[in-house]
């Protein structure tokens, strides 16, 4: 790319990056609530309720400028990039590392993507459900990526984010939000204790996870 | 007119200077760490600065500056009204509808001065459509909830406080081109009273008014409050329409029905098992939080001045 295009291309990601952030305010006036960690620009992987496309724009509004430069949400790859005009917005416009889910090839597993992403000094916002959750069950279980990702890189913290209401926002199936007030809960970092097994950890962070919820009675 | 308005102005600088150097002196006497009551003292006196300034500017812009401000409150406050309470996710169109239809439509109406339509426009005909949409949807759980819900949603947040900027519509003989100046009455008067109620209450307060509904509440800061904030509407009397004593009347009514509404926002509150209905304020809470006295007394005010006052 020439100098001048790559210019224009940073310059497209800072405005889609700030304009989302705004857009996110005007909408839901999302407030961060920091219980248990603070913002930092150390690396981190947020994990967080995945119940809305809009999850990452809430989540990443709530970070600084600069952190919200090098962090990059985790998207399904065989939806995002399914289209040329789909992989534009997830990968070029909001910087997503895109995965896929059904991966066959190694080049594919999606540990290693995200790792390759870490390496680079950068942080993630993963959504260990793996979908959208559609039940009635507040959270569904946690796949393994979180843990596979920790025993690898134990330096990076894990910080869990309750993200509330996004769900009647911009339910799935939906593409207009109404504009009801978020928040989004930063809890304690997460570790693996010694000797934890996988399922034990996953548990863990699940339960860490949901005991974030402000109001757990009434998640509807 | 720009006599009255200079007049209020540097009242309004007045008081908030006054109230910035008192809680300065009491906030630099006080042992450190300081009380939460002076720290959410100084929180509150600094937004009021902000909302004066934002009045003044909208103020200035006339009657585009109003009706756009006060859709904006709507839609703030029906952001944290629906918030709050129960939704499904059969709602979503309902929802959608009074964000993006009944607001715009009933602040269009205002701006048309379409009185015919714009005073049942809400109570009858969104009441009627809205509970029919979620009926179309088939989801019946917690129906009557939902709906009721949603209806009270907009008939407050969107239907009482388009009552403020449709004070510009009425023609007062003699008043002309003067109705800006009926908003500021109103608000001066009833938010004026809210001040003076946590101010009568801090300093007066003993016997609680309705302990399950509002422990801050207190007849004494009821008592206080109104009646001062009477006294206040007698003295700016000359910035309307009304003799000393009619506006000291209207102030009455218009505070008492702010109180009930200031009552009612708490009950709700109680009921969903929150303190504050936002956040976007510092010190106040939410946009309701400041708003629930002012939408209970416009419709009010509004009906008083449209029967005695215009032809």
């Amino acid at each position: 790319m020439s100098k001048l295009a790559l210019k224009t291309f940073t310059l497209l990601q800072t405005v889609t990056s700030v304009g989302l952030s705004a857009l996110a305010w005007v909408v839901t006036g999302v407030r961060p609530i920091w219980n248990g960690s603070l913002p930092s620009d150390r690396q981190r992987i947020y994990f967080a309720n995945h119940t809305s496309h809009g999850d990452f724009i809430l989540l990443s509004a709530c970070l600084s400028e600069k952190e919200r430069a090098i962090t990059h949400a985790v998207a399904a790859g065989e939806y995002w990039g399914r289209s040329r005009l789909r992989r534009f917005i997830a990968q070029d416009m909001l910087s997503s590392v895109l995965i896929n889910r059904q991966w066959t090839k190694p080049e594919e597993n999606p540990v290693e993507i995200m790792l390759s992403v870490l390496d680079q000094g950068h942080s993630l916002i993963l959504f260990p459900e793996g979908t959208r959750n559609m039940t009635e069950e507040p959270l569904l279980p946690f796949r393994s990526g979180l843990y596979n990702l920790t025993m690898a890189r134990p330096e990076v913290e894990l910080i869990p984010c309750w993200i509330e209401n996004m769900s009647r926002v911009l339910p799935k199936g939906q593409f207009l939000p109404v504009p009801l007030l978020c928040r989004v809960v930063f809890g304690a970092p997460v570790t693996v204790a010694p000797g934890e097994e996988r399922r034990a950890f996953l548990d863990r962070a699940h339960a860490t996870l949901l005991a974030l919820n402000p109001r757990p009675e009434r998640d509807d | 007119m720009r006599h009255d308005i200079s007049i209020l102005i540097i009242g309004l600088l007045v008081v908030l200077t006054t109230a910035s150097i008192v809680a300065a002196i009491l906030s630099a006497r006080a042992p450190k760490p300081l009380s939460s009551t002076l720290v959410n003292l100084t929180q509150r006196i600094n937004a009021w600065w902000v909302m004066v300034a934002l009045m003044t500017v909208a103020f200035f812009f006339g009657r585009y500056g109003m009706t756009i401000l006060f859709a904006l409150i709507s839609f703030a406050s029906l952001r944290e009204f629906v918030t709050l309470t129960h939704t499904s996710r059969s709602d979503h169109w309902v929802l959608l509808g009074m964000f993006g239809i009944i607001i715009p439509f009933q602040y269009w109406l205002v701006w048309t001065a379409w009185y015919g339509l714009f005073v049942i426009f809400i109570p009858v005909y969104c009441f009627l459509l809205m509970p029919a949409i979620t009926a179309l949807h088939g989801d019946t759980e917690r129906f009557l909830e939902r709906i009721a819900a949603q209806q009270w949603a907009v008939m407050i947040s969107v239907y009482c406080v388009s009552h403020v900027p449709a004070l510009l519509t009425l023609d007062v003989p003699g008043f002309e081109g003067r109705n800006l100046l009926l908003i500021a009455f109103l608000i001066i008067v009833v938010q004026g009273s809210d001040v003076l109620q946590y101010i009568f209450g801090k300093l007066f307060g003993k016997h609680r008014f309705s302990p399950t509904v509002s422990p801050s509440k207190t007849w004494e800061g009821l008592i206080g409050g109104v009646v001062s904030a009477s006294l206040l509407g007698a003295l700016l009397s000359f910035v309307t329409p009304f003799s000393p004593l009619q506006a000291a009347c209207v102030a009455f009514v218009a505070c008492s029905m702010g109180f009930l509404g200031g009552l009612v926002a708490s009950a709700i509150k109680r009921d969903q098992g929150v303190k504050d209905w936002g956040h976007l304020i510092e010190g106040h809470g939410g946009m309701m939080d400041r708003t629930d006295s002012l939408v209970f007394a416009a419709p009010i005010f509004f009906h008083i001045v449209r029967y005695f006052w215009t032809v």
